[in-house]
């Protein structure tokens, strides 16, 4: 791994909390590090486990998924989805020997500008320390 | 299938709040180059019209047919762009922006990192926007009705507005009267008008209006649906008193076998009630509640030989048989108008409120001044020994605001006011009294704010900058311990009553209002508006509105203003009398779906259905979608086993491009 290694990381968030408190990160100009690259989905229970796995083929050294507090879904139970359906991929990510410092998964809300930059720092920090991902990548494929 | 896509990208300098960080120039030769793209233009503001123009006249000279905007957060600034590239005869929905702004420009400082990331989040939106699909909103009928939570000034004020439009209103209260915090206030800052003859008019109108329908001593108890349509169920909890019957005389009061044995919640528990009571002589309606916990009948079962109130009751209104009634109805807006709590003193020890009884609330001091309080307006305290006429009294200000100690770390906004107002009301009722208010900062910044303020000064009435430590017992007095912050002075100031110029805090039953209208919570802990700035009485919820202190602390005018705003927010699907539903909503492909019904039970609006349907000369089942029910979530689609749910505009084939242009840096 070479010192000045940045990984790439992709982030899914919802559009009600995560992606609100993403900017209000922005309109409080908190700075946080530019490896994270964020796809807005209506809810973080829209993320399918196969986007993750997907992310990490095309070129992601790591993924964050962040949704609303668990009980505070915009869409009642959708984060109550996505937590069960990532804590499984997780798991299996594990199983497969998928360093699972790669996998972020967290809740920030809209007020919480200060929180998503936490979010951020630990999440390139830890893939940092993962190290460039060499596994499963696919040759890029033209959409 | 479609014609072949042709994207225009537009990159907005926003000033220089984006081309400061991001080489606006260089993103747009980057976007040049990325398939399928016909143009890249930069501009200064590309919201503005001439911007928009911009984006037009591309539409309608190079025939695009797909457009990127990078630029702001698509929360902000989505709609504005969509109406425009409408408005040049393209699909609204062929727009996806790259959010350079609040998630590249304003978090990253090195020039070089923010341009390689706003390339890749242009090229992302590019790689979405090729592959989007053309949609339609849908119009459903929205319920010419609103329902306002909370019968304080906010809610009386909007559903006043909203019934003298024309529309129905439910009013819910939770209490058993209109009314709220204002009327338990003496006198109002800074004009004094007597707080119940400004309010009282209104509670009446509340109450006789021939469309609004009150429910007093009421509580919502779920809410489905979405705007234009959310069925309301509210429960009218029992007053044990025959509503129509009641005339409001008070005999029962007098005759209560517990008459005046209970803490009057209206008198801040310094006056007293008995188990039957009115809150207060003005309430409305004007029908007397047995409170289920203190009425010897309902917790005993046994009151004498029979319930003195039944016996007294000439019109026969007592009904200890009486059982909640649910309440159900339909309404195309909600106002939220839940009010604050006044800072629990208690939880600043230091202070000396609960030992003390000569130390008192703010509230407590409304109650105290007020002609139609406890002592009938007669200032007089318990020191611990003998009721005395207070002659050194101390205000002591920001208790429970600007203290980051218990969390609260807002300013209240009322109590620098109020505290000023009361220590002229007590200038008027003591005029030999020794009266002084330690601060940290004077905040009089509304509308004759100041000048009252200088007024009260001048009634030799003294400010001391400083924070007082801690209050204690010094024979028949309460010391005060503080240091003069201006002179660097340490005192130790002997007074006979202090007031706490207690802060406002978020309902401690607000959860159960996020709950059901899914509501959020801003740093605060009040409840979040959908902008700070451009939206202030909307929620995340559409059709769900704030008005008064439940969204942040707020004085009577900002709040009769915020409830007026609510109110002709909350009537304009209303008047419309039609919504206009999310088109982003989920799509089943018929073909393909094997009708095993996982996303059926995901649902969490029951959008989905299982359906018979001939497939090549088969009956097979096929999940459909009701569009009016559904949200757009997407829960539904990761569960999908063959990928043949999908919410429109978050497909699976709309996504994972998204992923690939974002996964090619390295």
């Amino acid at each position: 791994m070479s010192d000045n290694y940045e990984p790439n990381i992709v982030a899914f968030l919802c559009n009600w909390c995560s992606y609100a408190g993403a900017d209000l990160a922005g309109t409080s100009r908190m700075q946080y590090p530019a490896n994270i690259q964020i796809i807005r989905v209506m809810c973080s229970g829209r993320v399918n486990p196969l986007f993750v796995m997907n992310a990490l083929q095309q070129g992601a050294d790591g993924v964050l998924i962040s949704g609303c507090h668990i009980g505070d879904c915009h869409y009642m139970e959708g984060n109550f989805y996505a937590r069960r359906r990532l804590g499984m991929l997780k798991e299996l990510m594990e199983f497969i020997g998928v360093d699972s410092r790669r996998f972020h998964m967290s809740w920030v809300s809209a007020s919480e500008g200060h929180k998503w930059k936490e979010v951020v720092e630990k999440t390139v920090e830890d893939a940092r320390e993962a190290g460039p991902y060499e596994g499963f990548r696919r040759r890029r494929i033209d959409w | 299938m479609t014609e072949k896509p042709k994207v225009g990208v537009y990159v907005c300098h926003c000033g220089i709040n984006i081309s400061a960080t991001v080489d606006v120039d260089a993103v747009a030769e980057f976007a040049k180059k990325l398939p399928n793209v016909n143009v890249a233009r930069t501009y200064s503001y590309m919201c503005s019209d001439p911007g928009q123009s911009l984006i037009k006249n591309d539409i309608k000279e190079l025939g695009l047919n797909r457009v990127v905007v990078a630029s702001c957060s698509p929360r902000m600034h989505e709609p504005t762009f969509r109406k425009a590239i409408k408005e040049a005869g393209i699909n609204p929905y062929f727009l996806e922006m790259a959010n350079v702004r609040e998630q590249c420009s304003w978090v990253h400082e090195e020039k070089e990192e923010a341009t390689a990331k706003a390339k890749k989040l242009v090229a992302a939106s590019v790689a979405k926007v090729r592959v989007l699909e053309p949609l339609e909103a849908k119009e459903v009928d929205a319920e010419p009705a609103a329902l306002v939570i909370g019968a304080g000034i906010a809610g009386i004020q909007a559903a006043l507005d909203i019934a003298d439009a024309g529309f129905k209103v439910y009013l819910v209260e939770k209490t058993p009267s209109v009314g709220g915090r204002m009327a338990q206030l003496d006198k109002t800052f800074p004009t004094l008008d007597c707080s119940a003859c400004i309010l009282t008019p209104k509670m009446v109108d509340s109450a006789n209006h021939p469309n609004i329908e009150l429910l007093s001593y009421a509580e919502v108890e779920e809410i489905g649906g979405f705007i234009g349509n959310f069925d309301v169920k509210v429960r009218k909890k029992a007053r044990y008193v025959d509503f129509e019957k009641c005339t409001g005389c008070g005999d029962c009061a007098s005759a209560c076998r517990v008459a005046n044995r209970f803490p009057s919640e209206f008198d801040q528990g310094m006056g007293k009630r008995s188990a039957i009571y009115l809150p207060f002589p003005q309430a409305v309606p004007a029908k007397y509640t047995i409170d289920p916990d203190s009425c010897l009948f309902l917790t005993r079962g046994k009151c004498g030989k029979s319930p003195k109130c039944e016996e007294v009751c000439l019109a026969n209104a007592i009904n200890f048989e009486q059982e909640d009634e649910i309440v159900e109805f339909r309404v195309g807006a909600v106002i939220v108008a839940t009010g604050f709590d006044a800072f629990d003193a208690s939880r600043k020890p230091e202070f000396g409120y609960v030992d003390y009884p000569n130390v008192i609330t703010g509230m407590e001091m409304e109650r105290l001044v007020s002609s139609s309080g406890p002592t009938g307006g007669k200032v007089t305290i318990n020191n611990g020994e003998e009721e005395i006429i207070p002659k050194e009294i101390a205000f002591i200000k920001c208790v429970g605001s600007r203290d980051k100690s218990i969390g609260n770390e807002y300013c209240s906004r009322v109590c620098c006011m109020y505290t000023a107002k009361q220590a002229h009301l007590l200038r008027d009722k003591i005029p030999d009294a020794n009266i002084r208010v330690y601060y940290i900062d004077v905040r009089a910044f509304g509308k004759g704010f100041e000048e009252f303020y200088d007024r009260v000064r001048r009634e030799n009435i003294r400010y001391i900058r400083g924070n007082p430590s801690e209050i204690f017992k010094r024979g028949n007095k309460l010391v005060v311990k503080v240091e003069d912050t201006l002179t660097s002075t340490p005192l130790e100031d002997e007074v006979d009553m202090v007031v706490l110029a207690v802060g406002l805090e978020p309902r401690a039953d607000m959860r159960k209002m996020m709950d059901l209208l899914r509501l959020s919570q801003s740093p605060d802990r009040f409840f979040l508006e959908a902008h700070p700035k451009l939206r202030p009485v909307d929620t995340a919820t559409d059709g769900v509105f704030l008005a008064g202190c439940c969204q942040g602390p707020k004085d009577i005018p900002d709040t009769v203003a915020q409830a007026k705003g609510a109110a002709s927010s909350a009537m304009i699907p209303l008047a419309r009398g039609k919504v206009i539903i999310g088109a982003q909503v989920a799509n089943v492909d018929e073909s393909t779906c094997r009708g095993c019904g996982f996303c059926v039970s995901i649902c969490p609006y029951t959008a989905i259905e299982l359906v018979a349907v001939n497939r090549m000369g088969h009956q097979v089942e096929v999940a459909r979608v009701n569009e009016a029910l559904c949200k757009g979530c997407g829960s539904c689609s990761p569960a999908c086993l063959s990928d043949s749910i999908q919410p429109k505009s978050f497909r699976d084939r709309q996504i994972l491009p998204q992923i690939a242009a974002l996964g090619v840096m390295r």
